[in-house]
């Protein structure tokens, strides 16, 4: 349950760098080209249980296909990794490694936001209905998820972009609690 | 002479009834203990214990390989629930989900008695504040989402503390919810069995009722081609003793046939093939008897040895039959009894220094053979003449003597050449001295490589401990053990934070001692207090103080919880981690921290350095073992020379010359020489077990260097007992040679060394003969 919940959170270290686009094809085929992109992000969670969202920031950068880095330095520093299917976490000395092929749910997850850091549009369908709306100046890209594990956690995720940059990530669990993540780009390779 | 022949024979009958008595009764044994050591030092008491009964010494892991992964999860449930049904098993994991429940449940009902962070500043204004947003911090972070449901119960994060104490090291791989190997194509189970790893029947049980269980579990699900791989120290411990009882018989067999067949091609009479073997008998009983006395156990591999001494006990009948055919008994005695006796007297040297070996396998060995070859002496002198009265009606075997001396002469010319190979051997042996011997006591263990292949492979896939590091601390009860243990565990937390050390598990985790529980129960504060300090710590938290109403709540339940005793973790896998780390044994307890190594290795200065003063005692199981090795190679270097400087005093004191003393042990050392060097030529690795084995070929070999060597001017070397010489020669060559055949290392070492070193201490020793002695 607990790697389930961390392997679900990394949908809030997403970041691709996207050229705008009408359809999905079209998105996909933007997001394709880029590779790897590096960005500031400011997370804010709205958990019921506190009168305020609880904030964090930091640093992520992909590197295609499959390696993300999500350095979270306020709060408090915590570094996030992921490598293939191996996913780390590092704070206070304290290192806890995953590996996500033990856990499906998780992995379908992974394997969709890795669908849409490299365009793979097969992948992401998989898992979720894909739903765009918008222009290619400011489109906004809704994942439903399709199968009910992932749904017993995750009601909905809303990416949305201007032009060819994801500029937030919003995430609503299964309980009500939404996270919404703005990000900036800082350099596209 | 009737009635004193009956006489004898009746004395002989009765000691043997009495021997067959004691080896009936006695216990026999193949297990590790052969290997360890009599008097441990300290840390090699904590190794011996880890052996036989820690429980590494009691896992089993499974690998289930064959048909698809949701066929083998469903097996490996199926499996799993079947074993745990038993009760042979402490505990059958293969990672199944929900198998944590009931540890989950336990840490986090008892968390405020178990926390370490629990203490009186945690339920100040302060404390509360400082906890409480580090739980809000945690809530942000990725790793906090765990931490959600609970954080209204659980505000300051104990449950967190818990688990991040516990062990974050790799977990086995997972396929359909079960573990799996690294590449997934096999199902993965670790099993801890009830009996000790010692007790070898109880684990062969325990094998067996795994792989018929696996077999009735897989036919019932009709999985046909599914296939299980074992292995464990309990494993190895079966498979040893399978082997070793395989080989005592199959060795004494071999060896029985082929000396029997020899000796009935030369006596061609059944009448003095039985007389002959009575010594032998003899002497295998009485070996027998011997280490049954003084051990109480009697290793499997010192029974193997038996086959070694049946081709040298049978000697002393040989020189007896054919050396007083011609002249009569009273001819023997006072012509060749001496030499024999002398003979007698060094191999006796040979295996007696062993007999101070803190290595119990080689002294029950040395034990084994002395009284073995004594009983043999005894019998083949005093017993054997009475019943075979005067008339041993032996085959003439001068023709074969003749050929025997005219053989000798030729030899002579071999004198320059076996030299110089013996010189040649000498420079290759010194050369390569620093890398000739086998410095790994694994080198001697009866675990076949491709047991240890599988073993390793299993181990990999699973990610079983290995417990290489160990602090060990012993206490008089079980409360002062596990405050040694907290204690301890300050010190070794430090070592944690500088990245020394990866990490330890301690049994004080889930079973604190009664005044760690008894300190945090009373930092528990009332629901007065807590609810005015929360409320304090509070007013400018995003998290409201009146959602934490169960916190308050269950603080107050924490109280009354009644104190953690042992019976506590009935249940949870946690009631085995801890009594696999507090010991209870005769004299008193011991707690076991296994330690983890961190990004670098550990540094075992630095550990004693930092458990100074707490009495705790650092083990690095892999040094203990090399150092044990090297201790008993050590020892036996010294042994070997002493059994060496022994025989050469005996013979000086004898043979009452330089000259003759020299005639006698050149051929040996050169065979010696020429033996080690040819098996290291052969890719053979010397152990300390063919080290032993150079002195068996001084002390067996010097038998027949005697024979050459003692008769001195008047008295040359006649063709019988030249033909005796050759006769008993070959049969001590197929005795031990037999022992070459071994697939166990200790008894091979031994065989390859001294059966082709006495069959060349014969050959040199007629090459070397002096002129004079034979005619």
């Amino acid at each position: 349950m607990i790697n389930r919940l961390l392997g679900f959170l990394l949908f809030a270290g997403l970041i691709f760098p996207a050229h705008a686009a009408f359809d999905v094809a079209q998105l996909m085929g933007e997001l394709a080209k880029h590779k790897s992109g590096k960005a500031k992000f400011v997370e804010k969670k709205y958990i019921s249980l506190l009168d305020k969202p609880a904030i964090s920031s930091g640093e992520m950068t992909f590197t295609a296909p499959d390696q993300l880095e999500k350095r979270t330095l306020t709060p408090k520093i915590e570094t996030l990794r992921l490598d293939k299917d191996l996913l780390s976490i590092e704070r206070e000395k304290q290192k806890l490694t995953i590996n996500l092929s033990n856990q499906p749910e998780a992995l379908a997850f992974i394997d969709s936001i890795r669908g849409t850091l490299t365009g793979n549009r097969a992948a992401l369908e998989k898992n979720y209905l894909l739903s765009l709306s918008g222009t290619s100046d400011k489109w906004v890209l809704t994942l439903l998820p399709s199968e009910q594990k992932i749904a017993a956690l995750v009601q909905r995720i809303t990416v949305s972009g201007i032009k060819n940059q994801i500029r937030s990530i919003e995430y609503l669990q299964a309980d009500g609690d939404r996270s919404v993540m703005s990000i900036e780009p800082l350099e596209l390779k | 002479m009737k009635s004193r022949a009956a006489r004898s024979f009746l004395l002989w009958l009765l000691a043997m009834l009495a021997g067959a008595a004691i080896v009936w009764n006695s216990r026999f044994s193949a297990d590790m203990s052969f290997f360890l050591p009599g008097k441990p030092t300290a840390e090699q008491q904590v190794l011996v214990n880890q052996l036989k009964e820690g429980v590494v010494s009691r896992l089993l892991m499974l690998a289930i390989e064959g048909g698809t992964p949701a066929e083998r999860a469903l097996l490996s449930r199926q499996l799993r629930s079947e074993l745990a049904k038993t009760g042979d098993f402490v505990s059958v994991q293969n990672g199944e989900a929900g198998s944590q429940e009931a540890d989950r449940s336990f840490l986090f009902k008892h968390r405020y008695l178990l926390s370490p962070a629990v203490n009186p500043e945690r339920f100040s204004v302060a404390g509360l504040q400082s906890a409480i947003a580090n739980s809000i911090d945690l809530l942000a972070s990725p790793a906090g989402m765990m931490l959600k449901p609970l954080l209204p119960r659980d505000p300051t994060g104990e449950l967190f503390t818990l688990i991040s104490q516990l062990n974050a090291g790799a977990q086995p791989n997972s396929r359909d919810g079960v573990w799996a190997s690294r590449d997934g194509e096999r199902a993965m189970l670790l099993v801890q069995t009830r009996a000790l790893g010692s007790d070898t029947d109880a684990q062969e049980a325990a094998i067996n009722a795994i792989r018929s269980q696996f077999a009735t579990s897989a036919k019932a699900l009709g999985l046909t081609d599914a296939r299980l791989q074992l292995s464990g120290p309990g494993l190895f411990a079966v498979n040893s003793r399978a082997t070793i009882k395989d080989e005592v018989t199959r060795l004494s067999l071999i060896s029985s046939l082929a000396i029997i067949a020899l000796l009935f091609f030369v006596y061609r009479s059944f009448r003095l093939l039985t007389l002959g073997l009575l010594p032998v008998v003899s002497g295998a009983l009485a070996g027998v008897v011997a280490v049954s006395l003084a051990y109480g156990t009697v290793f499997g591999i010192t029974v193997g040895f038996g086959s070694a001494l049946i081709g040298e006990a049978v000697d002393y009948s040989i020189y007896y039959f054919v050396q007083s055919g011609k002249n009569g008994l009273d001819d023997w005695r006072a012509r060749f009894w001496p030499t024999i006796r002398l003979g007698v007297l060094t191999s006796i040297c040979g295996f007696g220094a062993l007999l101070f070996s803190g290595f119990p396998g080689l002294a029950q060995l040395g034990l084994y053979a002395l009284s073995g070859v004594l009983t043999a002496a005894v019998v083949t002198r005093f017993v054997l003449p009475q019943l075979t009265g005067g008339d041993l009606a032996m085959r003439d075997l001068s023709p074969l003597g003749f050929k025997l001396q005219s053989a000798i002469k030729a030899l002579r010319h071999l004198r320059w050449p076996s030299l110089l190979v013996a010189i040649l051997a000498a420079g290759l042996l010194f050369a390569q001295s620093d890398t000739l011997w086998n410095p790994e006591l694994s080198a001697l263990s009866p675990v076949s490589q491709k047991d240890q292949a599988i073993d390793m492979a299993l181990r990999a896939d699973i990610g079983a401990p290995d417990s290489r590091y160990l602090v060990v601390i012993n206490a008089a009860n079980r409360e002062a053990a596990l405050q040694a243990a907290e204690t301890t565990g300050v010190r070794l937390d430090t070592l944690v934070v500088t990245g020394q050390i990866g990490g330890y598990d301690s049994p004080a985790r889930f079973l604190p001692s009664q005044s760690a529980q008894a300190a945090r129960r009373a930092s528990l504060p009332t629901a007065e207090d807590l609810s005015r300090n929360l409320n304090a710590a509070l007013t400018d938290s995003p998290l409201a103080d009146k959602k934490l109403a169960s916190f308050v709540a269950e603080v107050q339940t924490s109280r009354a919880l009644p104190e953690i005793s042992r019976e506590t973790l009935n249940g949870t896998s946690l009631a085995l981690a801890v009594d696999s780390l507090l010991l209870n044994h005769a004299e008193g307890w011991s707690v076991l921290l296994p330690l983890r190594p961190g990004e670098s290795n550990i540094n075992p200065t630095l550990m004693r350095r930092t458990l100074d003063g707490t009495g705790a005692l650092f083990i690095d199981m892999k040094t203990e073992f090399d150092k044990l090795y090297n201790d008993y190679l050590h020892e036996a270097m010294l042994l070997s020379l002493a059994g060496v400087l022994a025989i050469v005093a005996l013979l000086a004191v004898t043979l009452r010359s330089a000259r003759r003393l020299a005639a006698v042990l050149l051929p040996l050392v050169l065979a010696v020489l020429i033996v080690i060097a040819s098996l290291h030529l052969l890719g053979e690795r010397p152990h300390l077990l063919h080290l032993i084995g150079m002195l068996l070929i001084v002390a067996v070999g010097s038998n027949y260097a005697l024979f050459f060597g003692s008769t001195g001017k008047d008295h040359q070397l006649d063709p019988e007992t030249l033909a005796s010489m050759l006769i008993a020669n070959l049969t001590t060559a197929i005795g031990f040679g037999t022992l070459a055949l071994s697939e166990v290392p200790i008894l091979h070492a031994v065989g390859v060394t001294v059966g082709p070193g006495a069959i060349l201490a014969l050959l040199l020793s007629a090459i070397f003969v002096p002129r004079e002695t034979v005619r």
